[in-house]
């Protein structure tokens, strides 16, 4: 007797809450059984990978730096997501953020002054912003499908940041290695508690937060983006213009990519480097899918997912584990949360039907 | 001559993954579904035939396991679609970012081992003609294997009662379901076998095209091969001329830097991207002939009791 799902007459609010918990915690089940197929102890690489990176105040902090590009991209995909508009090339237009405010610090190289920080943040946005709205170009205008346009740009955006950092952003001084120079203290993020590397961005990431929690429910821009996620011929009835969405919603994600991009490589990194994200642009997806597309949920799916990259790292330094695993634990994280979604508007019946019901 | 000929033969090692990828996802399109789990099911065809070439040494064993990878990954996808009702759009992504994410985990200990590629079978007597024959009726079996798949599909697709309900089941899923077709099952089917073609192109990636294992190896050719299928307009002989025409561009790279030309080698490998890009502008403009053309229900889930 096979259990099967049945259609709810109206949507569980509570599975929406609990479907991350409980998402969580098979993906942590699953973390068990891949641990023992390599060989690991489970409860040896658990710790190394959820507790020891949270024992000290150090790596609390470097939590708060990892999720930082996490949150911010995440708030402002969410709003995408809802939209039904799918920004999946954050990783390029955080590229060509941190491209554009490193190159505008490289610019001001040596230079004191407290208008170098703002010019950098706002090459950054504009940088992101200018690679996200290519893709709402060709959406718009030409119908063009934005996933394949926006993922075929981080490829470019990748290429393109190797190109100059092997070129005219390179060190004069750095023995031909494809580096640009060290940034000034000048172009450096001030950091939040001595000792650590956590930095201002942290600030911006929860304004960001704020932010886009105003958006969502305090505006009509709010209200247009949750009517075209939902109800898109309701939507057109109403008279709002799906471009506006479709720009507005790219836009801001390619901002928000881009700031991260600048805080990245004005925070932690200091410099440009042909590589300068471990993929921030792709795990912010499944951090606005955990975090409900919400704003405030979008603050916790961020430290969550920014433990894994601090686990992972962990992890390799303690038991040799392979950095992959956090990839790998990332995916099963989105694959068990949309299964556990299907409890929103389905339940598990066991037995027979009470009546006859369609079989499939 | 004596370039063109080398350069040709690269085309055709460059054009067979994407082939099969592309081949293998307008199946799947066709029965109203839309996968974009292809880099995913691509990436770990790759890393599972190089591991089993190296274990078992046997090509053919390689290749078999590589496309139980691909069906295995397309297993996962169909589950969740087709019978948690998930959204195809984020399950296909997160098919993708477990794949990579697996293979870089299976991986980890092949790096750096070489392998010396699947032997070429020459097609006696045809393969002896000057220039043709080299170009036509000398490569692995896989290339012969893409084009027959190539015929094979048309044929299924346009002269089979069975080419009809796939199609059928991807235009109106609701109408088919109402003739007594099993809309899951097809789709169930469509979506397997897109893993299995997968599967097969990600062989061709780590076994022939540049045998050995690099991370990330198929660099977004999942992605470019759903491109080609838009670009197609899902019929199989545009999916052939793509498939060829994205493999000529992706090996330009190696014969400009051959020939001298003085263009960086970053902005040479942008060069597929961007005509990924181009042919979609050009293909997508034109709204009429994508609605005529796309399968109806494509990306639309099925529920029966509705």
């Amino acid at each position: 007797m096979w259990p099967r799902l049945v259609q709810r007459q109206i949507p569980s609010r509570a599975m929406v809450y609990l479907s991350p918990v409980l998402a969580l915690f098979l993906s942590l089940l699953a973390g068990v059984v891949l641990f023992i197929i390599m060989g690991v102890s489970p409860l040896a690489a658990l710790h190394a990978f959820f507790i020891e990176p949270l024992s000290t105040s150090y790596g609390i902090a470097e939590l708060g730096v990892k999720a930082t590009p996490l949150i911010l991209i995440g708030v402002a995909l969410s709003l995408g997501f809802k939209a039904g508009v799918w920004n999946i090339g954050a990783e390029g237009q955080l590229i060509m953020g941190g491209l554009c405010g490193g190159a505008v610090a490289l610019y001001f190289y040596g230079h004191d002054g407290f208008h170098i920080i703002p010019l950098m943040f706002l090459a950054g946005i504009s940088g992101g912003c200018a690679w996200a709205a290519i893709v709402a170009f060709l959406r718009v205008r030409f119908n063009a499908n934005e996933i394949l346009t926006s993922l075929m740009l981080s490829y470019v955006a990748g290429l393109f940041l190797n190109l100059m950092v092997h070129g005219p952003l390179k060190d004069p001084d750095g023995f031909n290695f494809p580096e640009s120079r060290q940034f000034s203290d000048s172009a450096l993020l001030p950091i939040l508690f001595e000792g650590t590397r956590v930095h201002i961005g942290a600030i911006i990431a929860l304004l960001a937060v704020g932010l886009g929690w105003i958006i969502l429910s305090r505006t009509l821009l709010g209200y247009q983006i949750k009517v075209a996620g939902s109800a898109p011929a309701a939507c057109e009835h109403a008279g709002f213009s799906s471009s506006k969405i479709i720009w507005t919603t790219l836009l801001l994600g390619g901002g928000m990519a881009g700031l991260a991009g600048t805080i990245e490589v004005s925070g932690p990194i200091g410099q440009l480097l042909p590589n300068i994200s471990p993929g921030y642009g792709f795990t912010a997806i499944i951090v606005a899918y955990v975090g409900r597309l919400h704003p405030l949920g979008v603050l916790f799916a961020g430290l969550l997912l920014a433990l894994t990259y601090l686990g992972g790292e962990t992890a390799q330094i303690l038991l040799n584990l392979p950095v992959a695993v956090t990839g790998v634990f990332q995916g099963l994280l989105l694959f068990f949360l949309l299964a556990c979604d299907v409890l929103i508007n389905y339940r598990i019946q066991f037995g027979q039907p009470a009546l006859a019901v369609e079989k499939n | 001559m004596d370039l063109l000929l080398p350069a040709m033969l690269t085309i055709i090692t460059a054009a067979t993954p994407l082939l099969f990828a592309a081949l293998g996802e307008m199946i799947t399109e066709k029965s109203g579904v839309l996968n974009l789990g292809l880099e995913g099911m691509m990436i770990m065809g790759a890393i599972t035939g190089f591991v089993a070439v190296h274990l078992s040494g046997s090509v053919t064993v390689a290749i078999l396991a590589s496309i139980l990878a691909g069906v295995f990954m397309a297993a996962i996808f169909a589950l969740f679609v087709l019978k948690f009702h998930a959204s195809q759009v984020p399950t296909g992504l997160a098919l993708t970012i477990f794949g990579i994410g697996l293979s870089a985990l299976v991986g980890q200990s092949m790096i750096g081992i070489a392998y010396n590629g699947i032997p070429t079978i020459s097609i006696p007597l045809l393969s002896k003609i000057p220039v043709l024959g080299a170009l036509l009726f000398e490569h692995d079996f896989l290339v012969y294997l893409s084009i027959a798949m190539v015929v094979a599909i048309h044929y299924f697709l346009n002269k089979t009662r069975a080419g009809l309900i796939l199609r059928a089941v991807g235009d109106s899923h609701d109408a088919a379901h109402a003739m007594g077709y099993s809309v899951v099952k097809i789709r169930f089917m469509a979506i397997l076998f897109g893993g299995a073609m997968a599967g097969l192109g990600g062989a061709y990636l780590s076994l022939a095209y540049s045998p050995l294992w690099v991370e990330q190896m198929t660099a977004g050719r999942g992605w470019i091969a759903l491109a080609l299928v838009v670009f197609a307009c899902w019929r199989t002989g545009r999916v052939l001329l793509g498939a060829y025409l994205f493999g000529g561009i992706s090996i330009l790279q190696l014969h400009a830097q051959a020939l001298g030309i003085g263009i960086p080698s970053q902005v040479m490998s942008m060069l597929p991207y961007l005509a990924t890009i181009f042919v979609l502008v050009i293909i997508s403009r034109d709204i009429a002939k994508i609605k005529l053309n796309a399968p109806a229900s494509l990306g639309r889930a099925f529920h029966p009791s509705r």
